[in-house]
């Protein structure tokens, strides 16, 4: 795996916007320069993650995905920057 | 976060406005349909989570999401009890803008939603108030539609007309109406 994470949030089953409020609230748990990683199963989190990203000033680190039987896992990975 | 910030202060409120600037959205929920509702509140949620201030204001059928289930309304004269008793409340009792077919289809659609795991509207709303959105109700429609202020869900941070909200709107980056 190329991303190193810290904390691990776990969106299966959830749809938006739960991952990106979920995100936002496990966030703060996070100490400035952790990494955290949303695992998610919704499309739309390959878009909405970087966005949430820029708009609260969080690093966006990358994504990965991953097909699980017919199920495609995605994990995106954010730096806390403040 | 608590649940309870729901009491607004304007005073602190602005002082709060003038030092952070946070980005500002608004929201018109003039629709009581659920599913217009439902991205009325997914929007809101999405916007309050990206560090906006977000705030909603109920006017018409939109006042129905923010109705106590069950409540009676308390309008003094026959014909605004009458319609308080035909217009339904409460955030389970929305029906869908087309398919309704009388309760049938969007039953079958919450049924679907649940089991997705998605989140009604009551769901949506409890992550609102707990994100820090504000509820705004406005007073003319409450008074024509025949709805008292104490049939209303907890968490109504204020009453207010067409004023406020404009005064909220002029500074804000996104403003809806749905």
């Amino acid at each position: 795996m190329a991303f190193r994470a810290d904390v691990q949030l776990d969106t299966l089953g959830l749809f938006c916007p739960m991952p990106i409020i979920k995100t936002s609230k496990r966030i703060k748990d996070l100490s400035v320069g952790q990494v955290l990683e949303v695992v998610s199963d919704d499309e739309g989190i390959k878009k909405d993650m970087p966005a949430w990203c820029e708009t609260t000033g969080h690093e966006f680190l990358g994504l990965e995905e991953e097909l699980k039987g017919h199920v495609t896992h995605y994990r995106t990975y954010i730096k806390k920057t403040k | 976060m608590t649940t309870t910030a729901t009491q607004f202060d304007p005073q602190a409120a602005l002082a709060e406005l003038q030092e952070k600037k946070p980005e500002r959205v608004t929201l018109v929920v003039l629709s009581g349909d659920m599913d217009r509702v439902m991205a009325a509140f997914i929007i809101a949620t999405g916007a309050a989570s990206m560090g906006m201030r977000v705030t909603m204001f109920f006017t018409f059928w939109g006042l129905n999401a923010i109705r106590r289930p069950g409540a009676r309304g308390g309008a003094n004269d026959w014909l605004r009890r009458m319609f308080g008793f035909l217009n339904k409340g409460g955030p389970d009792t929305l029906p869908l803008s087309r398919f309704h077919f009388g309760g049938l289809g969007t039953s079958m659609m919450k049924r679907v939603m649940k089991q997705n795991r998605m989140p009604g509207v009551g769901e949506l709303m409890e992550v609102a108030k707990d994100l820090g959105v504000r509820f705004i109700a406005c007073t003319t429609t409450l008074g024509l539609m025949g709805i008292s202020k104490d049939t209303l869900i907890e968490g109504v941070d204020q009453f207010a007309g067409v004023s406020t909200y404009l005064a909220e709107a002029k500074d804000a980056q996104v403003n809806l109406f749905i």
